[in-house]
């Protein structure tokens, strides 16, 4: 194991656990939060042409998506340098 | 050149393509056979898990559908594209780090139990048989419908092509073939959509242009037009449902948790060298599939208007049938479309009501996209190429689910561990030749049930598969027979209630008899809670998992030495 000690390895999983919460928690609110629950209150805006809690189900949700992949991409990769266990 | 030349053209063309890439990565050794070498470029990678997603159905049906459906659509836009955030953040990089070739192995190493290992491989080859006789049949209606060979002799076409690659290159050679299917069919989808939303809108982009309002000079946008046309011809508003929300929520979450959860998908990110690869190239995925799945609601709302005003004219009194355009006597023919005159007046009209005249297959909202829109006969063929492309490309990552099921994880990690790399791979090409044999037959003779049950696969990948991984990786000391019971429970609460609503009393199918008013579409998020909680209780009861299987779990949570995928 390449950690420097079992409190470095313990403090990696948490702070990948603590990015993951808050990813998913984005994940969760723009796609069931906005596209399905709160889907008539947001249509009462207006987003350009479209309904705004109609939008985020069938369009906004999908690019958040991709662009949480992509923060969680550069964050691990940060990461796993900090702690030197990224690969080379 | 007529459409039909035109088509055998560029069909054959691609046809060639995908020969070329076989002869080129022809496997060598079981480990190129199942995960491709372990050397696929991430972004390559991506490219090739977005194809073998993207099924003829989605292809074909998912904008049609979704224009039907109006709002309640979104159920597959989000339920499908979702999926891939809790792959890229909770599955695929330790299932990277942990190194086989499978699912069945992982289920079967962290559990430390050769029946969790079975109960894996059937789950396995149940979700991936009723998914490849899906697609077989697919391709034989994209090669009938397209080049007017019959469905047997389209899906014998189609079995020829499969075959050639797959038995022979393996992963290898299903990788980089989905490549080039996946760049024909992006190219197949977009081009009539950007013509469309030109045409609709003045707006290239689709996503754009959904969005903005009508060049026909009223003003309007063409979502506020089309929910004024829905409700003037007594359809639901088009941007508001008619499913309950706990239905979408459950429906949603079933399809995003399955499409995790499904075998073909997860083994693609094995193919990749590095962790770092893995997480990347979930996201490469995720980006290439968006680009079909933002797209397809616009054509969804353009083609619904286009229609609409096409049938019922522009004053909504109806369209003489006389004066019909030529695509929607192409597409009578083949049975997409009907019309019976019931008032006598001559005039076509489409409704939700008793004033309804027409009958319209959703499938012909991509298929006449092209013809609609007036664009030249080559942009036709590809569509057609793109269909079958999406056909093949899925049944081939099926398939070699499949084949390494049987035997890797079957035959050399249960009944014959002695064997050879060379008597395994000679396995594993049998297995996806016989494999290829029974999807073929499912395919020609389609059982009732096929169209029905592939939806249900992510119900049933959701409640039994999911589970037992997250678990395997979030809690390291979570046992073997809690898991096994938590899938068998999850996986058989699942399949129950499907089989009695779909199959034993279909007449009770209705909202009013469902559990909370789930749906069975939706009841395999229901099937993943039990399956979580039967696993939490009997936890409690049974104990944690030996000390060397918590090191293990500890081992696949960080990069580094990630390695190679293991031989064994």
């Amino acid at each position: 194991m390449a950690f420097q000690s079992e409190e470095q390895k313990a403090a990696y999983w948490r702070r990948n656990m603590g990015l993951l919460g808050k990813l998913l928690t984005v994940w969760f609110v723009v796609s069931y939060g906005f596209g399905i629950l709160l889907v008539d209150v947001l249509n009462e805006i207006r987003f350009f042409g479209f309904q705004l809690g109609f939008w985020f189900a069938q369009q906004g949700a999908i690019y958040v998506f991709v662009i949480l992949i992509f923060i969680y991409v550069k964050k691990m990769n940060d990461l796993d340098k900090e702690f030197g266990v990224d690969e080379e | 050149m007529g459409i039909q030349g035109m088509t055998f053209l560029i069909v054959g063309l691609t046809f060639l393509l995908y020969m070329g890439i076989a002869i080129w990565a022809r496997a060598g050794s079981t480990k190129e056979f199942y995960v491709a070498g372990g050397g696929v470029h991430p972004v390559m990678n991506g490219m090739a898990t977005a194809a073998d997603w993207m099924s003829a159905a989605s292809f074909i049906s998912m904008a049609g559908l979704i224009s039907f459906m109006g709002y309640d659509g979104s159920v597959y836009l989000l339920g499908w594209t979702g999926g891939y955030v809790l792959l890229a953040l909770c599955l695929a990089p330790y299932l990277r780090k942990f190194g086989k070739f499978t699912v069945p192995d992982f289920i079967g190493d962290r559990y430390y139990s050769q029946t969790a290992r079975t109960v894996a491989v059937i789950c396995a080859l149940f979700v991936s048989f009723t998914y490849i006789a899906g697609q077989m049949r697919g391709v034989g209606v994209v090669f009938s419908r397209f080049l007017e060979v019959d469905i047997t002799m389209g899906v014998i076409i189609g079995i020829a092509i499969v075959f050639f690659y797959s038995v022979l290159g393996g992963m290898k050679g299903i990788t980089y073939t989905q490549v080039a299917q996946y760049c024909v069919m992006i190219f197949a989808y977009l081009v009539p959509a950007i013509f469309i939303s030109i045409i609709m809108t003045g707006h290239v982009f689709p996503q754009l242009g959904f969005g903005a309002t009508m060049t026909d000079g009223s003003g309007t946008f063409l979502l506020d037009k089309l929910d004024g046309l829905s409700t003037e011809l007594g359809f639901t508003e088009y941007t508001d449902g008619s499913k309950s929300t706990i239905d979408v929520f459950f429906i949603t979450a079933a399809l995003m948790v399955g499409t995790a959860g499904l075998p073909h998908v997860i083994v693609r990110f094995f193919t990749v060298p590095k962790v770092r690869d893995a997480r990347k190239s979930a996201g490469w995925a995720l980006l290439f599939i968006a680009l079909v799945y933002t797209t397809a609601p616009a054509i969804s709302a353009f083609s619904r208007v286009n229609m609409i005003e096409t049938i019922n004219g522009q004053d909504q009194s109806g369209t003489p049938y006389a004066e019909a355009p030529s695509w929607i006597k192409n597409w009578e023919q083949t049975g997409l479309i009907g019309w019976e005159d019931k008032n006598g007046d001559g005039k076509m009209f489409y409704s939700g009501d008793e004033r309804n005249e027409m009958k319209v297959d959703r499938d012909i909202m991509v298929l006449a996209n092209p013809e609609i829109a007036d664009l030249p006969i080559w942009v036709i063929a590809l569509v057609a190429a793109g269909g079958v492309a999406a056909a093949l490309s899925t049944s081939a990552g099926l398939l070699l689910v499949i084949s390494t099921s049987v035997s890797h994880d079957l035959l050399k990690r249960n009944l014959m561990p002695h064997i050879s790399d060379k008597q395994e791979l000679l396995y594993a090409r049998i297995a996806a030749a016989t494999a290829l044999c029974i999807a073929g037959y499912l395919g020609v003779n389609p059982p009732g049930f096929v169209a029905q049950v592939v939806a249900f696969a992510f119900g049933l990948a959701a409640s039994s598969f999911f589970p037992a991984i997250i678990l395997g990786i979030f809690h390291k000391r979570m046992s073997s027979k809690p898991a096994v019971l938590g899938m068998i429970s999850g996986i058989v609460f699942t399949a129950t209630y499907i089989i009695y609503f779909k199959f034993v009393n279909p007449a009770a199918n209705k909202p009013e008899n469902w559990f909370f008013g789930i749906s069975p579409e939706g009841i395999g998020t229901l099937g993943m809670i039990v399956n979580f909680l039967v696993a939490f209780v009997t936890y409690k009861i049974m104990g944690e998992a030996p000390q060397e299987i918590q090191d293990m779990v500890e081992s696949i949570r960080y990069p580094k030495g990630a390695g190679e995928a293991h031989d064994h």
